[in-house]
C-alpha cells in the first residue's frame, strides 16, 4: 500500500533506467557498505574523543613532559600524583560538595514544583488557564541573562549574595520543566483518575497515587536533565558566589585556571575532577538523559 | 493505523462528565489548580515574569551597585545603539558565531544522525560517544581546548605540522580566535543536535522507505524526497533551539579568550557580565540584555514566519 503523501510519479519516472544497473551492484554494495558505515564512525568517534583522552594523558603527564615538542601521547612517566597536587592546591572537595548540594537541590525544588505545576495544566480547569499557559510557554524564549541582573539585585537586598540558597532558590522554578510534565501527564488515561474519583479520591491523591507513580521515567528524565545542567551552570554561580565556601567546581575551575595558567598538566587534573562525576552520572543514566532532549524535541511535532 | 498526529490531546476532547458539575464542584477545582500550581508560579513569578520587566525598567536607570540608581531615560540604549563600538563587535562576533555554530553544529549532527540510524550493531555505543561532549563541564573542556590551540606545543598545530601547515597563533590572533570558538562549540554541541534528528528519523514511517523502494528510487532520492520532507518539523526545531542557544554563548568566551585579543571574541552575553559585574553599571548591562533579547525574539519570530514554506506537518 502506498502512501498518498509520497511523491511516487517523480520516483517512479526517472527510476525505472537504472533499476537493473542497480540490482546488478547491489549485492557488493550491500557487503561493503556496513564497513564504510563503520570505518566512518570510528574515525569520527576518534576525533570526538580526542581532546577528552587528551586531557585525561595529560593529567598524568610530568611538568616537563607537558612542554615537550612534539608531545608525547602517552605519559613517559605516570604520575597519578598530579591529581592529588591539584586536589591539595584548591578545595576540589569543597567545590565538589557545593556542586552537588546546589545541583541536588535544584533538581529536588524543580521537579517537585514543576511536577504540582504540570498536572494542574495538564488535568484541571481553571479560569485564566490558556493564558497563564502561554506566558509559560512564552518565556522559554527569553534568554536566561535578561533576568540575571534583577536577580542578582533582588538577591543583595535579600543577603542572599555567597549562599546557598542565593545559588539554589533563583534556579529552581522553570518553565521548561512544567511544560515537559504537563506534556507527559496529558498522555496518561483519563479514565484511570476517573476510576478513582468515583470512589471519592482528592485531587491531591490522584496526583500522589496514580499521576506520580506512572510519571517515573519522566520525572526521572528531567531530574537527570536539571542535575547534568546545573553541574555545567557557569554565570549564576560566578556572579553569585565570592568565597570557597559556597563555589561549584565549575566556578572553582576558573578560579583555578587564573592561579595555575600554565601548569597544564595540574589544570587538566582538575578538568578531569570536575569532570569525572558528571560523566559517570551520565554513563549510568545515559537513557535518562536522551529521552530529556527527546522529549524537549516534541516541539518540533 | 492511526499516526500520532490524528490522535486528539486528552486536553481537547470534550470530557465527559461523571456528574453534572455544581458552582461548588467548579470553585473546588479552581482552589486546586491554585494549590497545585501556586509554588511554580510564585517562583516562576519573582524569579522570571517580574525580573524580566525589572530588567527593563533598570534599563532606564544609571544604575551602579555602588553609588545608586539614576533615571536617564533612552541614554543607555542611545549609547548602546550609537556610541559603543564595543557594543558593535560584541553584536557582529555574536551573529558571526550564530550563524557559523548553528551551520555546522546542524549539518554534522544530521550527517552523524544518519550514520547512527543505520541498523547495525554498537550504534548505541557510538551515540554515547557523540553526545559525551554535550553533558562534559564546558569550563574543563574550554581549558583543555585552550591547550589544544597552543600554537608551538598544541595538538592542532603540531598535528597541521605534520602536513607541512603552519598553524596561526589561534587564540592569541584576532583572525582565528572566533572560529577557534567556533570549533569548540561545534564540537560541543553537534551530539545533542544528533540526538534530536535521530529522534526525528526513527518517526517516520519505515513503509514510506519501502513504496519508494518497490518504484526503484535510490538512496539519494529517498533521502530528498521522503527523509528531509519528513525530518523537516525537527530541523525547525533543531535550528530554533540552535539559534536561541548560540545567541547565549558565553562559558568557553570567558575561559578560553576572556573576549580577546581586543574584542575579537566578546559576545554579547560576555558583555553584560563585564559591563554589569566586572565594571558594576547594572543599568547599562541591562540595556544590553534587552537588546540581546529582542534580537532573540526578531529571530525566533522571523523563523516562525518563513516556517510553513519549508517545514511540512504531516
Amino acid at each position: 500500500m502506498t502512501d498518498p503523501r509520497l511523491p511516487t510519479g517523480r520516483l517512479g519516472a526517472t527510476m525505472r533506467a537504472d533499476v537493473t544497473a542497480r540490482d546488478r551492484t547491489k549485492p557488493l554494495m550491500a557487503t561493503v557498505w556496513p564497513y564504510i558505515a563503520y570505518a566512518a564512525l570510528i574515525g569520527l568517534a576518534f576525533l570526538t574523543l580526542i581532546p577528552i583522552i587528551w586531557m585525561v594523558l595529560t593529567s598524568f603527564k610530568s611538568s616537563a613532559e607537558v612542554s615537550a615538542s612534539p608531545p608525547t601521547w602517552l605519559p613517559a612517566t605516570w604520575h597519578p600524583g598530579n591529581y592529588r597536587d591539584a586536589w591539595n592546591a584548591a578545595p576540589f572537595g569543597r567545590y565538589l560538595a557545593n556542586t552537588v548540594i546546589v545541583a541536588g537541590s535544584v533538581m529536588i525544588l524543580e521537579t517537585i514544583t514543576s511536577a504540582l505545576a504540570a498536572y494542574s495544566f495538564a488535568r484541571l480547569r481553571f479560569p485564566g488557564r490558556d493564558i497563564l499557559f502561554l506566558a509559560y510557554l512564552g518565556t522559554l524564549m527569553i534568554p536566561r541573562q535578561v533576568t540575571l541582573i534583577p536577580q542578582f539585585i533582588l538577591m543583595r537586598e535579600l543577603g542572599w549574595i555567597d549562599t546557598y540558597q542565593g545559588l539554589i532558590i533563583p534556579q529552581a522554578f522553570s518553565a521548561f520543566g512544567t511544560f515537559l510534565l504537563r506534556q507527559y501527564f496529558l498522555g496518561i488515561p483519563r479514565e484511570l483518575e476517573d476510576a478513582a474519583r468515583i470512589d471519592g479520591a482528592s485531587r491531591w491523591e490522584i496526583f500522589r497515587r496514580i499521576i506520580l507513580p506512572l510519571s517515573g521515567p519522566a520525572l526521572a528524565t528531567l531530574a537527570v536533565f536539571i542535575f547534568l545542567f546545573q553541574w555545567n551552570n557557569l554565570l549564576w554561580p560566578l556572579v553569585m558566589s565570592n568565597s570557597e565556601g559556597t563555589r561549584p567546581v565549575a566556578v572553582g575551575l576558573r578560579a583555578f585556571q587564573g592561579q595555575y595558567a600554565t601548569d597544564w598538566n595540574l589544570l587538566m587534573a582538575a578538568a578531569g575532577l570536575a569532570t569525572l562525576p558528571v560523566v559517570a552520572m551520565y554513563l549510568v543514566a545515559q537513557r535518562w538523559f536522551v529521552r530529556g532532549i527527546t522529549l524537549s524535541g516534541f516541539g518540533g511535532r | 493505523m492511526a499516526s500520532r498526529a490524528t490522535v486528539p490531546r486528552p486536553a481537547e476532547t470534550p470530557r465527559t462528565e461523571l456528574a453534572p458539575r455544581s458552582w461548588r464542584q467548579r470553585d473546588h477545582e479552581t482552589l486546586a489548580a491554585y494549590l497545585f500550581l501556586g509554588p511554580n508560579i510564585i517562583g516562576f513569578l519573582i524569579f522570571t515574569a517580574i525580573p524580566v520587566v525589572a530588567a527593563l525598567v533598570i534599563a532606564f536607570y544609571d544604575w551602579d551597585l555602588l553609588l545608586g540608581a539614576k533615571f536617564i531615560g533612552l541614554e543607555n540604549f542611545r549609547e548602546l545603539l550609537f556610541d559603543d563600538e564595543n557594543f558593535r563587535a560584541a553584536f557582529v562576533n555574536t551573529m558571526v558565531f550564530t550563524v557559523a555554530n548553528v551551520a555546522l553544529s546542524v549539518a554534522i549532527g544530521l550527517a552523524i544522525a544518519l550514520l547512527v540510524n543505520l541498523s547495525l550493531r554498537g550504534m548505541v555505543l557510538f551515540r554515547s560517544i557523540f553526545l559525551l561532549p554535550y553533558v562534559t563541564v564546558t569550563v574543563a573542556l574550554s581549558l583543555v581546548w585552550k591547550w589544544l590551540y597552543l600554537p608551538e606545543v598544541g595538538l592542532i598545530n603540531q598535528t597541521l605540522g605534520l602536513v607541512g601547515i603552519d598553524g596561526p597563533r589561534w587564540l592569541t590572533d584576532s583572525t582565528w580566535a572566533m572560529p577557534a570558538l567556533i570549533f569548540l562549540s561545534v564540537w560541543k554541541t553537534f551530539g545533542y543536535n544528533m540526538v534530536l534528528f535521530l529522534a526525528g528519523l526513527q518517526n517516520i514511517p519505515e513503509h514510506l522507505y519501502d513504496a519508494a523502494k518497490v518504484d526503484g528510487a535510490s538512496a539519494a532520492q529517498r533521502f530528498r524526497d521522503i527523509t528531509l520532507p519528513m525530518l523537516s518539523p525537527t530541523m525547525f526545531f533543531v535550528v530554533v533551539i540552535s539559534i536561541i542557544g548560540s545567541f547565549q554563548v558565553f562559558d568557553q568566551a570567558l575561559v578560553m579568550t576572556a573576549g580577546g585579543p581586543g574584542t575579537a571574541t566578546t559576545t554579547l552575553v560576555l558583555y553584560i557580565y563585564q559591563r554589569g559585574f566586572q565594571s558594576g553599571y547594572m543599568g547599562y548591562a541591562s540595556s544590553i540584555a534587552w537588546a540581546l533579547f529582542a534580537v532573540v525574539f526578531v529571530f525566533t519570530v522571523i523563523q516562525f514566519r518563513i516556517q510553513r514554506r519549508w517545514v511540512s506537518y504531516d
